[in-house]
């Protein structure tokens, strides 16, 4: 099973998919563009722990001139990041490079600590996609990549289905392809991530416990572009969704 | 009730001058090339939340641990502080600064929070704050917000340049320079005149 979070008629709701529409949670059937997509995640007691990966895909890493990592390299997001299929990402006026990143985002489905790699498919709830997009630009070699190139208002879309695991035999051989204006721009797959998703579970719950809804983006592949105003990013990963962004400018959103 | 944080825990690195000052050169030097133009931030993740007065786990690797003083802003609204609290960023002792610290920083029980939150109006400019750390009741280090070198207007107008905190979220005001070290035993307390006084004994994890 897969669903959403949306926005219909001023109202949160959760849906699925029937038939090309989207059932909502009290029986309506909507087509998919009359409701606002919001990332498929449901409200946690807490604040949400939100990481990502840099660097974890053996292609991307050649791509940006460093050697493949010996450890994850790490970073941290807040929910200010997140927002959903089908919504806009800023692009400031003066940036010279702005990239997607397509990757595979696993949310964790049970409490984890001290997991082992052979046990942690146990603790993934579900899977989706998310476009982790980065202004290169700003990156300064502190604490790098820093907040102000990856934790940007909404500059990480998410979405636009929360996929069950058990939906999902192996998250480890999946297409994942990227598409700038309905040019292909990306192509991969997740089998040549780095670190893989169950040594990522363990990695993590060795150090820090992981609760249900927590979200791990897990890296992107070779060929990242620069995206322009107005341009339509499609970040899609095979089995688990096709996720919509458009790039706009400061005057569209009033800024 | 202890004060928790609703929303995300931001700290803010170099935001002290003797910070600065502690890294002199280096800042020019690789893997940095220049020293810091935005606010250099972190996340504290919800695992690291502990109330005042909770013991807090330290692994067997780890054999001390750095204590981070400082006072966070806890917003209303976005631009809108509600009010400040102490909290005691812990970390592992780290000496670079060019990745995320996640390893080092979110380790489950690493951030005393509390005891209460203080309105702004009740806390005062936060430039006058004064912050003293204790361990095991000793005086090991005086943090003066004087030194700050954004000062928390400032700060956070410069992360509201490309993040909103929104209504929950928290921002630390920086650590100073000369952070103490602790280890499994040792009692923590932090202590500001308008703020009241935070808590924390490190125990050896289970």
């Amino acid at each position: 099973m897969k669903f959403a979070r949306v926005v219909y008629e001023g109202v949160v709701r959760t849906a699925r998919e029937r038939a090309g529409q989207l059932l909502l949670d009290d029986g309506g059937l909507v087509p998919f563009d009359a409701v606002s997509w919001l990332p498929p995640l449901n409200p946690m007691p807490q604040p949400r722990t939100i990481l990502a990966l840099g660097l974890k895909y053996a292609d991307h890493a050649k791509e940006l001139a460093f050697k493949a990592p010996e450890e994850p390299l790490v970073f941290l997001k807040g929910e200010n990041a997140l927002t959903g299929h089908r919504q806009f990402t800023r692009r400031p006026a003066g940036v010279e490079f702005m990239h997607y990143e397509c990757e595979l985002t696993v949310i964790v489905g049970k409490t984890a600590r001290n997991v082992k790699r052979s046990d942690a498919y146990d603790f993934i709830g579900g899977y989706t996609v998310a476009n982790d997009y980065a202004i290169r630009d700003y990156l300064e070699n502190w604490y790098r990549p820093n907040l102000r190139v990856k934790n940007r208002d909404g500059a990480t879309p998410l979405g636009p289905w929360f996929v069950e695991a058990a939906d999902v035999p192996d998250p480890m051989t999946l297409a994942l392809s990227t598409t700038v204006n309905g040019k292909v721009t990306q192509s991969g797959n997740t089998r040549d991530m780095i670190f893989d998703v169950s040594f990522l579970i363990e990695y993590f719950s060795s150090f820090m416990t992981l609760r249900p809804g927590d979200l791990i983006l897990t890296g992107t592949p070779d060929g990242v572009v620069d995206c322009r105003p107005g341009d339509v990013v499609v970040t899609a990963i095979e089995d688990i969704g096709t996720l919509e962004n458009r790039i706009a400018v400061d005057r569209e959103i009033g800024i | 009730m202890s004060f928790i944080p609703a929303g995300t825990v931001y700290g803010t690195l170099l935001n002290f001058r003797g910070e600065l000052e502690a890294l002199g050169a280096k800042m020019n030097e690789p893997p940095y090339k220049a020293p810091p133009k935005a606010p250099v931030l972190y996340i504290k993740t919800a695992n690291t939340f502990s109330t005042n007065g909770t013991d807090i786990p330290v692994p067997a690797r780890v054999p001390q641990v750095e204590v981070g003083a400082t006072i966070a802003m806890v917003m209303k609204a976005p631009g809108e502080v509600a009010g400040y609290v102490l909290m005691n960023d812990l970390s592992v002792p780290h000496a670079s600064f060019f990745r995320p610290p996640v390893n080092f920083k979110c380790l489950d029980g690493f951030l005393g929070i509390g005891g209460k939150l203080v309105t702004a109006e009740e806390a005062g400019d936060p430039s006058q704050f004064r912050l003293e750390v204790r361990i095991n009741g000793e005086l090991r280090q005086t943090v003066h917000f004087a030194n700050m070198v954004r000062d928390a207007h400032a700060l956070l107008a410069a992360v509201g340049e490309f993040m909103t905190l929104a209504a929950g979220d928290a921002l630390m005001l920086g650590c100073g320079a000369g952070r103490p070290l602790a280890k499994v035993g040792d009692r923590i307390e932090l202590r500001c005149d308008s703020l009241g006084t935070l808590s924390n004994t490190l125990v050896a994890a289970a």
